[in-house]
């Protein structure tokens, strides 16, 4: 079934297409950013595809590589019962670090793309209300990045005579401090 | 009347007091996590923590002495349960129920307070995950037996004036602006008695 949507995908916007390939059954679909929208909108409406359930939407950090992120879209066609993962690789430069949003497309965007924000720091531009969503307004860093230590606690309150949180940790959120800055 | 004699009456009114408040405690659930399911077994009929007195959930801290601290703590909920705390009334009891609220468990990453004595001083750990009932209990009685030998940790910052049952927090360390070092400053009281 769903290797009709990658031929599909493949007859009717060739140039949007980075590369297609299935894993265990799961047909995926790589695009480039320029075409997403126009991609996710046509498989959200044309009669054969009838996407229309954004199921999630993550974010995969392959640190050391380039491009670093990748966007996966999980799209689910209620009436037509089918699968499509669409994915999207972006770099990690801050003016590289985007891709436009779907939640014109699916109101069930909106959460997901603030939760990809919040942890991966991935902007969705276009969002209507892009903050973070599980991690507090005061917290500095994206943790789910693989460069984020992994003790890196940013406390908003301890008391007076708090037992020490440990060097390590106090050493390695100082350490990503310094790289975001730099 | 002699020395001995003056300083003997207070003592005993005191070992009195202690020992009807660690009969009565009225525990506040700060229940965040799986944990509670264990805590909802020890508060039932097959344990029964009515035994020991403690049977009452009040579900606002002002009426309660016993803050049970059931389950992880954020960070981003550590403020929360602060002012949970300073929202009881003296004297008070704080007990950490199981690994989460001890240590933070095998929660060791950005999201989670490395236990609930980060935040809030705690008279009692009961280690677990979650602990069973018996432990629970166990640390009850720990905590009881704490509280008749007035080293709960209220009663050592206010000394022996907890003998009448109300004390003063004035008496508690304070910070140099004259506010008592429990409250964060954006809830202290103004100097001029405004409310916020």
């Amino acid at each position: 079934m769903a290797a009709r949507l990658l031929e599909f995908l493949t007859r009717e916007r060739p140039a949007a297409l980075v590369e297609t390939g299935a894993h265990v059954g799961d047909e995926i679909a790589v695009v480039h950013r320029e075409h997403l929208v126009e991609v996710l909108t046509l498989l959200r409406d044309h009669a054969e595809t009838k996407m229309n359930m954004l199921s999630d939407l993550t974010v995969v950090d392959y640190l050391g590589q380039q491009p670093r992120f990748e966007v996966v879209y999980q799209l689910y066609s209620i009436p037509r019962k089918h699968r499509l993962r669409i994915k999207v690789r972006i770099g990690d430069d801050d003016g590289e670090c985007w891709v436009p949003t779907a939640t014109g497309l699916w109101h069930s965007a909106n959460w997901s793309e603030r939760e990809a924000w919040d942890l991966y720091g991935v902007r969705f531009e276009g969002h209507p209300d892009l903050r973070r969503i599980l991690m507090y307004e005061e917290f500095v860093g994206h943790p789910l990045r693989k460069d984020y230590p992994q003790n890196g606690r940013q406390p908003l309150i301890r008391r007076p005579d708090a037992p020490a949180t440990d060097d390590q940790t106090t050493r390695l959120l100082a350490d990503s401090h310094d790289r975001r800055v730099s | 009347m002699s020395e001995s004699s003056a300083s003997y009456v207070p003592t005993v009114l005191q070992d009195a007091v202690n020992w009807a408040q660690k009969y009565s405690l009225f525990t506040y659930p700060f229940a965040t996590a799986c944990c509670a399911m264990e805590f909802m077994s020890t508060m039932g009929s097959r344990y029964d923590i009515a035994r020991f007195g403690a049977e009452f959930p009040r579900f606002s801290p002002r009426q309660a002495d016993l803050l049970i601290v059931i389950g992880t703590i954020t960070e981003r909920q550590a403020p929360v349960l602060r002012r949970i705390y300073d929202q009881m009334p003296d004297p008070k009891w704080v007990m950490a129920f199981g690994v989460c609220a001890s240590t933070g468990g095998f929660y060791q990453n950005y999201t989670v307070t490395p236990g609930a004595d980060q935040v809030i001083p705690v008279d009692v750990y009961v280690p677990g995950c979650p602990p069973r009932p018996e432990q629970v209990l166990d640390g009850l009685m720990a905590l009881q037996n704490r509280i008749q030998e007035h080293r709960g940790h209220c009663q050592v910052e206010i000394g022996n004036t907890a003998a009448i049952g109300y004390t003063d927090r004035r008496r508690l360390p304070v910070m140099q602006d004259g506010t008592s070092m429990t409250l964060l400053p954006e809830e202290r009281m103004p100097q001029d008695g405004r409310v916020r």
